[in-house]
């Protein structure tokens, strides 16, 4: 229903400048409530379409991630969630189908810069400390350097890594260095992090102090997140709801709901979180089975 | 307990960053050592032994002095009369040096802008690189020193340009090659990153692909600063400047002064010795981030 609401924006008509301003009005009221929510409708992508080698990556996706929320795309490889993922963030666009992030077209959104990325390897800037690493996407925004500097430090102490400021990324370890990445897609409070298999390379220690202050993140900034994973216990932990999908072409087949409320160090051990386990792995393999 | 989620040090590096260096288990010693003895050290026992060798090896066995003066003769003959000329040898081929350092260097600096240029422009616009690569393949499959002769008919015998001209085609190549190529070896996904900042692609070409292929550059900035010293002496044997090193060392060598040609094919080779330091210096300027790990301070 959110993408509903966003299609039939009115447009700007000639008819009268009062008019216009209204409807003007109407819509940034209504995108209001959209920030942060995202809207696929239909949506279907298929690489090389005219070619024999064609592959049809997703088909019909619908999907309503409301503001605020935490969503897991969980599903074999090469079922289309970094398609999907990209999709979203405007980077590729749909053969069928619309996707809507903040109310507005993916592509747009990208250009308003509505959102921010992350991705299994930190891929940060060899050559800018960590702090200049964190600042990049508010230079490219035109920020100015005190406002930046500002910004940055405030990041840093978000993901707790204040003291390495001036080092490079070279001198961090996996982890610290994921966190950077973090503190970079964050720094200019998006209302939506697109995260790609960020935790995927890290050890099962690290992994789980990343989830736990992930989860302290999202709580403080109110972020949306998508975030995908392979980790059916990093998928519960983390979401508020787990969309699992199925190869060939990508669909998602089920979303479930996790209600497990505030996560600490306990819930990995807590009656609920297994029955949610559970429930995530029987949807993966009832797929697998037909 | 050895289960390879419980690794003591991963979690100590997570929690107290900064703490325990690499280098922590390196003897104060060692670390003592290691810095007194500065990269110079090493080449320079080695370049002074090879002198050495030379020298009373040479003394020792003895042979016909034209075949190989020893460096002792190389030095003695600088300070002798130029024939024909009313100079000494050392001022001969000082001067020599500036004519061929002037045509190296302004070679060097046209070369690397155009091999540069190319590769940026292939890199931006997808279609020129059909156009420039092959062109590019077969301008360097083409002996380029084998046209000087012809560069000469074309830009004046004793004219410096036809030797500029030699260099400036055999520097352009490596640069563009390597500089297209690190151009290019960027991760995806910063590419995907600065695409999701709604970047236009001069802005990812400036913030990511030129820092990405600094390295591949300097690579290339230091095998041209030797070899356009090669390319400058070749394409001299053949014309231009009658003060210039190359010309210099086919006039001492037909007058059997193998001496005098020694010293002045050791001037070339200090010429491309000054272009590479002065290009790894440039490197670590360029680049602090290679250059700095845990020990340093």
């Amino acid at each position: 229903m959110t993408a509903e609401r966003a299609t039939d924006n009115p447009q700007v008509s000639e008819e009268g400048l009062q008019d216009s301003m209204d409807t003007l009005q109407d819509s940034m009221e209504s995108r209001q409530h959209l920030l942060g929510s995202v809207a696929a409708q239909g949506v279907s992508k298929v690489f090389l379409p005219n070619s024999t080698s064609k592959v049809t990556a997703l088909e019909d996706i619908n999907l309503h991630i409301s503001p605020g929320s935490f969503t897991t795309l969980i599903g074999p490889s090469g079922c289309g969630k970094s398609t999907l993922l990209r999709l979203v963030a405007g980077l590729i666009h749909p053969t069928q189908g619309v996707v809507q992030v903040n109310g507005k077209p993916a592509d747009q959104a990208r250009k308003d810069r509505d959102y921010g990325m992350a991705f299994q390897t930190a891929s940060l800037f060899d050559w800018r400390t960590v702090r200049k690493n964190i600042e990049l996407p508010l230079e490219l925004m035109g920020w100015r350097r005190g406002a930046r500097q500002q910004r940055a430090a405030e990041m840093l102490e978000l993901v707790q890594l204040p003291e390495f400021a001036d080092s490079y990324p070279s001198e961090l370890s996996g982890g610290m260095q994921q966190r950077v990445a973090i503190a970079r897609a964050l720094a200019f409070k998006p209302t939506l992090l697109l995260m790609d298999e960020p935790f995927g390379a890290l050890d099962e220690m690290t992994r789980e102090h990343m989830q736990a202050e992930l989860l302290h993140i999202w709580e403080e900034t109110n972020t949306t997140i998508i975030f995908i994973t392979h980790s059916i216990p990093e998928a519960v932990f983390l979401s508020t709801n787990v969309c699992v999908m199925t190869p060939r072409p990508g669909r998602i087949s089920t979303q479930i709901e996790i209600d497990l409320g505030k996560r600490t160090d306990d819930t990995r051990e807590r009656e609920d979180f297994f029955a949610s386990i559970v429930k995530v792995r029987e949807a993966l393999r009832s797929q697998e089975s037909t | 307990m050895t289960s390879p989620d419980m690794n003591p040090a991963d979690v100590s590096i997570m929690q107290t960053p900064g703490q325990q260096s690499p280098n922590g288990f390196k003897s104060a010693a060692a670390k003592a050592v290691s810095k007194a003895a500065s990269p110079w050290l090493l080449p320079l026992i080695f370049g002074v032994g090879g002198l050495l060798i030379w020298e009373f090896g040479l003394w020792a066995t003895n042979p016909e002095r034209f075949l190989l003066p020893r460096p002792s003769e190389i030095i003695s003959v600088l300070s002798e009369d130029d024939r024909g000329v009313d100079n000494t040898i050392f001022e001969s081929i000082f001067e020599a040096s500036r004519t061929t350092g002037f045509i190296i260097l302004s070679s060097l600096v046209v070369g690397v802008i155009l091999g540069v240029a190319a590769a940026l422009i292939t890199t931006r616009f997808r279609a020129t690189n059909e156009v420039i690569t092959p062109l590019a393949v077969a301008m360097n499959a083409t002996p380029i020193v084998a046209l000087a002769p012809i560069f000469n008919n074309w830009l004046g015998l004793t004219s410096p340009r036809s030797n500029q001209a030699v260099v400036v085609l055999i520097v352009f190549f490596p640069v563009f090659i390597n500089t297209a190529r690190g151009l290019n070896t960027v991760d995806p996904n910063q590419i995907e990153l600065m695409q999701s900042l709604a970047s236009k692609p001069w802005t990812i070409i400036r913030r990511v692909r030129i820092p990405s292929a600094l390295p591949f550059f300097f690579t290339a900035l230091k095998l041209v600063s030797s070899l356009c010293v090669v390319a400058a002496i070749v394409a001299e044997y053949f014309g231009g400047s009658q003060s210039s090193l190359g010309s210099k060392i086919i006039t001492y060598a037909g007058f059997t002064q193998y001496d005098a040609a020694w010293a002045a094919v050791l001037a070339g080779s200090i010429i491309g010795i000054v272009l590479y330091a002065l290009a790894s210096v440039a490197e670590r300027l360029a680049m602090p981030w290679a250059h700095r790990s845990w020990n340093s301070p």
